[in-house]
């Protein structure tokens, strides 16, 4: 049976209109501008493809790129192992529990330019205790200066307010093991290696895929506290694919080439997330 | 392989026991044969599994020692004991396939391959999973996953004991029966010490050829099947064992005689005064005739269960059943009954009052 009632639609319409202003809308907007060339006053050209060739074959969109994965690659490669050695480290039950889970939470509570802000001022070498603390140790550290040092500190202020995610989702994946797994690989004789490698991994493998996402996705937009820690200097060194964006859109107004480089950037976001989704569920269905 | 001995176990999961009722295991003091195949029958809760994790190093006893062949072993981790245990829920490693998930606790003990391959290949033709040797072990159903788990527990031989944690409560009835007979036979062959814990008493009575039944956190009583229903040294013993349970009934003595609500009846155990403790008696249902006078009973019910009718009768306030054959008549509304004296035991506060051991009382 089958009962049509065109109403219905009525009571969608809602949905459809916050979507179509928080999503579809913008989204159109930035088509838009990546097909045209306009200079103020309303007045637009067609360009066609023009901005996304131009953007393919910008060396500078290839440098920030490369940026992009080469930050990262290096947070998911030391994020996501530190964060299962702290899971794997936590106590399972006990008084320290809600402890160290608080202690956990707490930089993944703060805002991401209090982040930016807090890091800037830690790192300053004449008054920041890290900056202060690393030149007293004789070792010459300067992040407005050396690439290195800025790359550095974005990395380690990174994990420092990431990781939490990593060892929460990966302890979360620990506590569901029953004991009886415990219990029997001890019987069966298994080193603390086999244990982790045949119970602890395979048991925890949707959790971390979970988490890997995570990770790609906010690392690859990341923004405010790069900007605000950095500014993507000193010169372009730590300039990320989305300082860039903004450097274009806002500083240089190039409102075509930007609107093209997002897109672009968009779709890099998609598909990597998209492929990483499709071995996550071809596993589940194993 | 080994003697197993327990001397003066108890254990209590909290940290500083002020009663007996804080202990999980009251007191348990029992040596385990080597070689025997062994049940351990009780309710939920009555300390079984505690008991199980004690002997396989799990869990250490917060009193007692524990000796393997009179070298004790209380501190020992489980893989320095050498046993095997089979859990209640299958654990399987999801990763591997069926062939290394049986091959797994060989290889963790530095077996050689081709002896690893023997023990494996005879394990599964056992189980009869030949042919899942290959296949992922994450995809299987839950009792190919138990198989697995039951394969881990037996591929090893030079183990000292293999224990059994309610192992086929995922299995389905008809391969329940199968892998009963298989783990029988399998005992009959490498005479490796077993111990079957279960609340099935079917399940113990057909595996075991020593039953051990717990309650209370203590053992209650340890025997043969046979002694365990013919002899019930603790009227808990009686009721869990056979269907229907051993009638109790209280009773008091009066002039040296035991009296059951004013009718006196003869028991075959010697008469002892209450001292301010409970007395029943305890007759099975198999051993209570219906007959022209003794104690007048009302019939309640009849329950046909085949070969036999279960008769339900009140005496006094008291349920009293009665085993009869089936082409025996069925009495209906008042009748009397008998009770046979050799198999009618005195009680006192549950256990027997000639116990041929004492269990130290605390």
């Amino acid at each position: 049976m089958k009962t049509e009632n065109p109403r219905a639609w009525l009571l969608v319409l809602p949905v459809i209109l916050l979507v179509a202003f928080n999503a579809l809308i913008p989204l159109m907007t930035v088509v838009n501008y990546s097909v045209q060339e306009t200079f103020g006053n309303n007045v637009f050209f067609w360009q066609g493809v023009d901005w996304f060739e131009q953007v393919l074959h910008s060396e500078r969109f290839h440098d920030a790129l490369g940026r992009q994965f080469l930050f990262t690659g290096i947070i998911l490669a030391v994020e996501i192992p530190l964060g299962v050695a702290i899971a794997l480290a936590m106590p399972r039950k006990g008084i320290w529990v809600p402890i160290c889970l608080i202690l956990m939470s707490l930089p993944l509570l703060i805002p991401w330019n209090v982040v930016g802000a807090m890091w800037n001022i830690f790192t300053l070498p004449d008054i920041g205790l890290m900056g202060y603390g690393l030149n007293w140790l004789g070792i010459d550290y300067n992040m407005t200066q050396s690439p290195l040092a800025a790359w550095v500190t974005l990395i380690v202020m990174d994990v420092w307010h990431w990781t939490s995610l990593v060892v929460l989702l990966s302890y979360a994946g620990l506590v569901s093991i029953p004991d009886a797994y415990y219990q029997a690989a001890e019987i069966d004789g298994a080193s603390k290696w086999s244990v982790f490698r045949y119970i602890q991994l395979p048991k925890m493998k949707q959790v971390l895929m979970i988490a890997i996402l995570l990770r790609f996705m906010d690392s690859f937009m990341i923004y405010t506290e790069p900007f605000v820690l950095t500014g993507g200097g000193p010169g372009n060194s730590t300039t990320l694919l989305s300082i860039d964006l903004v450097k274009v859109a806002l500083g240089q107004f190039d409102l075509g080439p930007a609107a093209a480089m997002s897109l672009i950037y968009f779709a890099i976001t998609l598909l990597v997330s998209w492929v990483f989704y499709t071995i996550m569920n071809k596993d589940v269905k194993e | 392989m080994a003697k197993i001995k327990l001397d003066n176990i108890r254990h209590s999961y909290y940290p500083n026991p002020s009663s007996d009722d804080d202990f999980a295991l009251k007191r348990v003091h029992f040596d385990w044969d080597d070689g025997g195949a062994y049940a351990l029958l009780g309710p939920s809760g009555c300390g079984k599994t505690t008991l199980l994790n004690i002997i396989s190093g799990l869990l250490e006893p917060s009193h007692g020692k524990l000796l393997f062949d009179d070298n004790e072993v209380t501190s020992l981790s489980p893989s320095e004991r050498n046993i095997a245990q089979v859990f209640q829920f299958p654990v399987i490693y999801d990763t591997m396939t069926v062939y290394d998930n049986l091959a797994f606790p060989l290889r963790n003990r530095g077996v050689d391959e081709a002896r690893i391959d023997v023990k494996v290949r005879e394990i599964s033709s056992m189980l009869e999973i030949d042919d899942l040797l290959l296949t992922k072990a994450a995809g299987l159903s839950p009792d190919n996953k138990q198989k697995i788990s039951l394969g881990r527990g037996l591929v090893r031989e030079d183990v000292n004991v293999i224990m059994f944690d309610e192992p086929l409560t995922v299995i389905d009835p008809h391969l329940k029966w199968k892998l009963r007979s298989k783990l029988k036979e399998l005992h009959q062959k490498v005479k490796t010490t077993m111990i079957y814990v279960t609340h099935d008493q079917t399940e113990a009575l057909t595996f075991a050829d020593q039953v051990v039944v717990m309650n209370f956190g203590q053992v209650l009583q340890v025997g043969t099947p046979d002694a365990l229903f013919e002899r019930p040294e603790h009227t808990f013993v009686g009721h869990f064992i056979g269907s229907p349970g051993m009638n109790v009934l209280p009773v008091e003595i009066v002039d040296g005689q035991v009296s059951l609500g004013g009718h006196f009846l003869e028991v075959s155990s010697p008469i002892v005064e209450a001292e301010g403790k409970s007395l029943e008696i305890g007759v099975r249902p198999e051993f209570v005739r219906i007959a022209e006078q003794g104690i007048p009973a009302t019939v309640v019910n009849v329950m046909d269960v085949g070969r036999h009718k279960v008769l339900q009768t009140l005496v006094g306030s008291q349920k009293v059943f009665a085993v009869l054959n089936e082409d025996q008549p069925v009495p209906e509304g008042s009748t009397y009954l008998t009770f046979d004296k050799p198999q009618t035991r005195l009680y006192k506060d549950g256990w027997l009052v000639d116990l041929t051991y004492e269990y130290e009382v605390l």
